[in-house]
């Protein structure tokens, strides 16, 4: 029982971190409310329909900025707004950010300043990935030791 | 509580009348909700369930007219001799609300909202726009075209309830006017169907003093207006006045 109390313990530090450092905002406590005994892994199930989503937008956008006769901006403005739209609705805050911050460089047609953003919005989806992961990680053994999730807030 | 008694009454009456007062087959709202990102559909979907909705996700507002039966082309087929029942495939459940996204490839929320709007079968489910512009001229033009309500996203487990909370209570209110509108008319469906006589028996007086009371239990219940007077909601005030 000590063993699965520790592990809880890490959960809540590591949970709260998150928080802290912005990686993700209250929309993601409030998606650990909707996880029960019926669906105990529901946050982790968005998360990596989220992460397929963002891999494939990036790889869209990186390779609409590639294109030589021309940048297809409308695509792009596209492909930030699903993003925005994904990211918010699980609570990926900075990745949210890096969106907006993003878009503003797309309406003034910059190809340099999108590249730039696209690099930052790559890396805060790394960040998010490894941080989720590690997270996701801690929930499955706190589970396969008979533990439960603790419901952080 | 009031509400609660009313809905108790209700049924009882349902199995006295013998009428078919049930929207769908069991007490549980069912949901259309419509919406092209799958992370999105997925945390909808998970609002409604945990509200105690039947939910039905379909990914552009094109599948949505097909699950009612509005797809003008299903609808061609149909004039055409078509067999209606081959493509009963696509259409479903009794759909008591429909929730959608405003921004969608090809059909926006707005269009669908419109076509339902303009459709007399469907005209009267109430529709819910989702968008993550709290764009004020956005908001009034789906408002003027009929929409229920406007919740800017991400959308929150208290959104989602206020919404079941007071589609569930107009669902209500809206059986017990047409029970009561039907006994005055003195039309009595099953009386026609199986030529029964007990139900003269049903003393108008027990229908009519429970449609009095029924406003009354939606003024206890704060969040549900009576009718679709759709500016009233205080969370899509503060949603409107707050920024983003």
């Amino acid at each position: 029982m000590d063993f699965v109390n520790q592990l809880q313990r890490k959960f809540i530090d590591y949970s709260s971190s998150l928080h802290r450092e912005g990686i993700v905002d209250d929309q993601f406590t409030q998606l650990r409310k909707l996880e029960d005994e019926n669906s105990p892994h529901f946050v982790m199930e968005v998360a990596s329909l989220f992460f397929e989503d963002c891999e494939k937008l990036i790889n869209n956008m990186a390779i609409a900025l590639e294109q030589k006769q021309g940048v297809d901006f409308k695509q792009i403005d596209e492909c930030i707004h699903q993003l925005k739209g994904s990211s918010s609705s699980i609570g990926a805050l900075r990745v949210k950010n890096a969106c907006i911050a993003f878009r503003s460089f797309s309406d003034g047609q910059n190809r340099e300043g999108c590249l730039r953003c696209l690099q930052q919005l790559s890396h805060e989806y790394s960040l998010l990935k490894n941080k989720l992961q590690t997270l996701f990680r801690l929930e499955k053994q706190i589970v396969a030791a008979g533990g439960s999730i603790p419901r952080v807030h | 509580m009031a509400r609660n008694g009313g809905v108790a009454w209700m049924r009882t009456t349902e199995k006295i009348d013998g009428y078919d007062l049930s929207t769908s087959d069991t007490e549980e709202v069912h949901v259309l909700a419509v919406d092209d990102s799958l992370v999105d559909r997925k945390v909808i979907e998970r609002l409604l369930r945990i509200s105690s909705c039947k939910v039905t996700a379909v990914d552009s507002g094109r599948r949505a007219l097909q699950y009612l039966g509005l797809d003008e082309e299903i609808q061609k087929k149909e004039t055409n001799g078509f067999d209606p029942f081959f493509y009963c495939d696509f259409q479903g459940l009794k759909v008591d609300l429909i929730i959608t996204d405003y921004c969608m490839p090809g059909m926006t929320g707005y269009e669908l909202l419109k076509k339902v709007k303009e459709s007399s079968a469907f005209r009267e489910i109430p529709v819910v726009i989702m968008s993550s512009e709290n764009v004020i001229a956005r908001i009034d033009r789906c408002l003027e075209e009929g929409a229920e309500d406007f919740i800017v996203k991400p959308v929150k487990l208290s959104d989602v309830k206020r919404i079941i909370d007071y589609t569930t209570t107009e669902l209500r209110e809206g059986e017990l006017r047409e029970g009561a509108r039907a006994k005055r008319r003195g039309i009595n469906k099953r009386k026609q169907r199986e030529g029964d006589d007990d139900l003269s028996s049903s003393p108008p007086s027990t229908l009519s003093s429970s449609t009095s009371s029924s406003p009354s239990s939606s003024i206890q219940s704060a969040t549900a207006p009576s009718s679709p007077s759709t500016l009233d909601s205080p969370t899509r005030r503060l949603k409107m006045t707050s920024s983003e």
